[in-house]
């Protein structure tokens, strides 16, 4: 963890290059699993994983289709993280952002075109940050662990927002929500015909935008602005920041509204794709939710490397899914994505001892005459 | 010459530093060898070369003559070697007991056999007079307490070349004399002592020896009998260093700051941790609050600078009443705060320099515009700051916090809260875990301050700092100020009996302006 922090600290000294390491450590740690279960497919379920995200244009556009959710909702537990709060609330958020932008995009008949959609994501980010709200209020005035109150809003979220579309936007047929009206769904602005291989387009839209956008906006509101110096001064030292007489009762509930709404954005992109896909009535968390963490924690909290990372889990389970040529179950598959992120994530550690490398190397050449005597009693 | 442990010509180098450069440093048995140094002379760094934690570029160390290799403190304990460390490694859920034999535990048939070591620390802690009860849990006692396991740990390990990296720093002064009559018993039963320590008075209290380093080098060895508190200090520093401090006199001022009736109840016990304080600071004064650890200070400054509410009476500054005033508010009215605990509440260690010092002033239009802060402006008066208090560090402004020494990171808050240009500026225990050389500075600080006419208001455990530096001390006991006196008419001992609690009159003797 102490590895973790302080490769954080000298992001401009460690760069992309131990990234890089720790994903070829995990992709070959998910080789040695696939060897283990089934030799003979190994090479070419391997092969079909790294390429299939790649093969043509149209599986380049389902990649990136596939991250925007996930975008968001690393996003969200990153954004969190930076005040030192655990958003494992991500899925609830989630919920209730998908269900809010499904709900405007049947019923809001009466808005025109484009503000159709702006207004079905602008309600998915107030029902998220209200359910990030929550368990944030809680957590800034009585103290309440976060982990615990977001893990029961998943499951209110997730069965309250079953029973509102059964009430409201039930399509019984399907056993899910209705469909929305074509002007609630997300712009194609092109995208799914420039990621397309011959007739067959890519379900890639404008939302892709929308995510990298917010990923943008979030790096610059913690790194550039006042408002950003204070809610990772509360997340480094909740003590100190008080004692420099920051609110942090109020930091820790806009961080956690903040989280909610990028998770709520990110179910309403999922559900506003334009692929007449619904909300199905089913009791199981959404796991794009959870997909947030490891999203999160291998771009280290940092907003802009969440847009890579995203796109990194999107590209193996796209690849994951021609693995199923080569006869491995869904399940198995499921698995091996598991071990090469969860490789990757761990072996990013690799970035402590590089960042440290490098920094040696750079002393060894340049500062060996002005040096401080510093060594020995530091804390 | 005998010596039990030989260390000669260690060199280790960090990137970029030297931290030992060819030390000698030879260990009779049983006596107390000083290793004396400023924070970064390299005195951690060579005990942990002695202890096996870093591996020697250059070097021998010998034991009884005989040349040794230590790859880690496995090694370092099956040579008698112990060390107890700055920062008590125990573990504080479980008992006294438990703590002492973790790592060497007794069993019969793979169950612990805790019968046979609870008699072996009884007869240990009566041998060596180090009274602890092995069924205390750590997290009850109290850290002289604690202390005494940790030199019970060595001494069930059967160590003989005991290793005290600053014992003191964490002590009250009657925990540090007992600390003291231990060391002595500990020689006199055969141990050999290297303590570690920037502290003079307490060299001259129990040293027999004294090595002294200074940036990564040796000096030299002196008998401690036949040196003075002024030359040891000079060959730490480099240069001669006032012990005491130049102090101009100064009339005070009118009153700033006015507390009455200031009561704070402890939150668990429902007990008056701080119980009807009344005391005023003029402008152009030093007014200390002395006492023994834990009577209250910390509740009292947390009250003062609204880190937590008061339960009943005044603070008015400047004629303006604060009781209510949250921290920024009292900030902005003129209330600096150079905070005790420097980790806890005055630093983010993981900002960098820069981010730091803008700590309470990052919103002021100065460093802001609309919302977003102002890089160049922060980082060119970070710079300023860096110049005029000669903060040291790795890559200037850039540099993490976590990676300045002590004495630079204590530096750092001085100078933001120094320059928030306050009208009281509150400073507790400023000097704490400082060297000699840091310590004169901070005091030419406090001292420039009062000369502005500033308030100052500081809180210290160390009687000399006290006598030395303020001109009216005020003593808490159990929350109550007890003593109101002037600095110039009282001595130590007369303090001494304030602070325990044996002369409950004092404030009727009155000081100051009142």
């Amino acid at each position: 963890m102490n590895a973790l922090k302080k490769a954080l600290g000298r992001g401009e000294g460690a760069g992309v290059l131990p990234s890089l390491i720790a994903i070829v450590i995990g992709l070959l740690a998910g080789f040695i699993v696939l060897l283990v279960t089934k030799p003979g497919q190994a090479l070419g379920g391997f092969t079909a994983i790294l390429t299939g995200g790649i093969v043509d244009m149209k599986s380049i556009g389902q990649v990136l289709y596939q991250a925007t959710p996930i975008m968001l909702t690393g996003l969200s537990f990153a954004f969190a993280n930076k005040t030192g709060l655990f958003n494992i609330g991500t899925a609830g958020q989630f919920v209730v952002g998908a269900y809010a932008a499904l709900l405007v995009g049947v019923k809001c008949t009466f808005l025109p075109g484009a503000l159709h959609w702006i207004a079905a994501l602008l309600a998915a980010m107030i029902a998220g940050a209200l359910w990030g709200f929550i368990p944030g209020i809680l957590k800034a005035l009585r103290n309440v662990n976060e982990v615990i109150s977001c893990i029961i809003m998943n499951y209110i979220g997730m069965y309250m927002v079953n029973f509102l579309i059964k009430e409201t936007i039930y399509f019984s047929l399907k056993n899910q929500s209705m469909p929305v009206l074509a002007s609630a769904n997300m712009p194609k602005a092109g995208l799914n015909t420039l990621f397309s291989t011959g007739i067959n387009m890519s379900s890639l839209n404008s939302g892709l935008f929308v995510a990298v956008i917010m990923a943008v906006i979030l790096y610059v509101l913690l790194e550039k602005t006042v408002f950003g110096y204070e809610l990772k001064a509360c997340g480094y030292n909740r003590d100190a920041a008080r004692y420099a007489g920051i609110n942090e009762n109020r930091s820790i509930i806009i961080s956690m509204a903040v989280a909610g709404a990028m998770a709520g954005l990110g179910g309403a992109l999922l559900y506003l794709d334009g692929s007449g896909r619904g909300f199905n009535v089913v009791d199981v968390l959404a796991p794009e939710g959870f997909n947030g963490v490891p999203v999160a924690l291998l771009a280290m909290s940092n907003p802009i490397a969440v847009i890579f990372s995203a796109i990194f889990v999107a590209y193996l389970s796209v690849g994951g899914l021609r693995m199923q040529l080569y006869e491995f179950a869904p399940q198995a598959i499921e698995i091996i994505i598991a071990i090469i992120i969860y490789f990757s994530a761990l072996s990013l550690l690799i970035r402590g001892a590089v960042a440290s490398l490098i920094a040696k190397n750079r002393e060894r050449r340049g500062e060996r005459g002005n040096k401080q005597a510093e060594g020995g009693d530091t804390q | 010459m005998e010596y039990i442990i030989e260390m000669s010509g260690i060199t280790k180098e960090f990137p970029g530093v030297i931290a030992n450069d060819d030390i000698t440093l030879g260990l009779r048995k049983a006596e107390i060898h000083a290793l004396l140094g400023e924070n970064g002379a390299g005195k951690s760094t060579l005990m942990s070369v002695l202890f096996g934690l870093y591996r020697p570029d250059k070097g021998i160390i010998k034991k009884n003559g005989d040349a040794v290799n230590i790859h880690g403190p496995g090694d370092a304990t099956r040579l008698g070697i112990g060390m107890v460390h700055q920062h008590f490694k125990l573990v504080h859920n479980f008992n006294v007991l438990e703590n002492i034999i973790l790592g060497v535990e007794t069993t019969k048939n793979g169950f612990l056999e805790k019968d046979q070591a609870r008699e072996r620390v009884l007869e240990l802690s009566k041998q060596y007079k180090l009274a602890v009860n092995p069924d205390d849990i750590i997290s009850d006692i109290t850290v002289g307490q604690q202390q005494r396991v940790e030199i019970l740990k060595m001494l069930y390990r059967n160590n003989e070349i005991l290793i005290f990296d600053e014992p003191t720093a964490v002590l009250t002064p009657q925990e540090i004399d007992e600390l003291m009559g231990i060391m002595r018993g500990l020689t006199a039963e055969g141990k050999s002592i290297l303590f570690i320590t920037h502290k003079l008075n307490e060299i001259m209290a129990v040293a027999d020896r004294c090595t002294v380093l200074r940036k990564g080098r040796y000096v030299g060895t002196v008998e401690v009998s036949q040196t003075t508190k002024e030359e040891l200090s000079e060959m730490m520093v480099g240069r001669k260093v006032s012990l005491q401090v130049a102090k101009p006199v100064r009339q005070p001022g009118k009153v700033i700051l006015e507390v009455s009736g200031l009561t704070v109840k402890n939150k668990q016990s429902g007990k008056n941790a701080v119980d009807n304080v009344s005391f005023n600071v003029c402008e152009g004064e030093i007014v200390c609050v002395a006492g023994i650890e834990g009577n209250g200070q910390s509740e009292l400054v947390y009250a003062l600078c609204g880190m937590t509410k008061a339960d009943a009476g005044s603070i008015t500054m400047n004629d303006k009443n604060l009781t209510g005033a949250g921290i920024r508010r009292r900030g902005e009215e003129g209330m600096a705060h150079i905070p005790e605990d420097r980790h806890k509440h005055g630093l983010i260690l993981d900002y960098n320099l820069a981010y730091n010092l803008v700590l309470q002033s990052y919103y002021s239009p100065k460093f802001q515009r609309a919302g977003f802060l102002r890089f160049n402006e922060i980082y060119r008066y970070a710079d300023t700051l860096i110049d005029a208090y000669d903060i040291r560090s790795g890559k200037g402004a850039r540099t993490t916090v976590r990676s300045m020494s002590g004495g630079n990171q204590q530096k750092a808050i001085v100078s933001r809260e120094i320059d928030r240009d306050p009208k009281l500026l509150i400073a507790v225990q400023p000097t704490r875990g400082l060297d000699v050389g840091a310590i004169e500075y901070i005091h030419k600080q406090l001292i420039n301050q009062r000369g502005k006419g500033k308030g100052i208001l500081m809180v210290t455990l160390e009687l000399d700092e006290a006598l030395n530096v303020s001109d009216r001390i005020l003593v808490i006991y159990e929350g109550r100020i007890v003593a109101d006196v002037d600095a110039k008419s009282v001595g130590p001992q007369e303090l001494g009996l304030y602070m325990s609690g044996s002369r409950p009159d004092g404030v009727k003797k009155g000081g100051g302006a009142q």
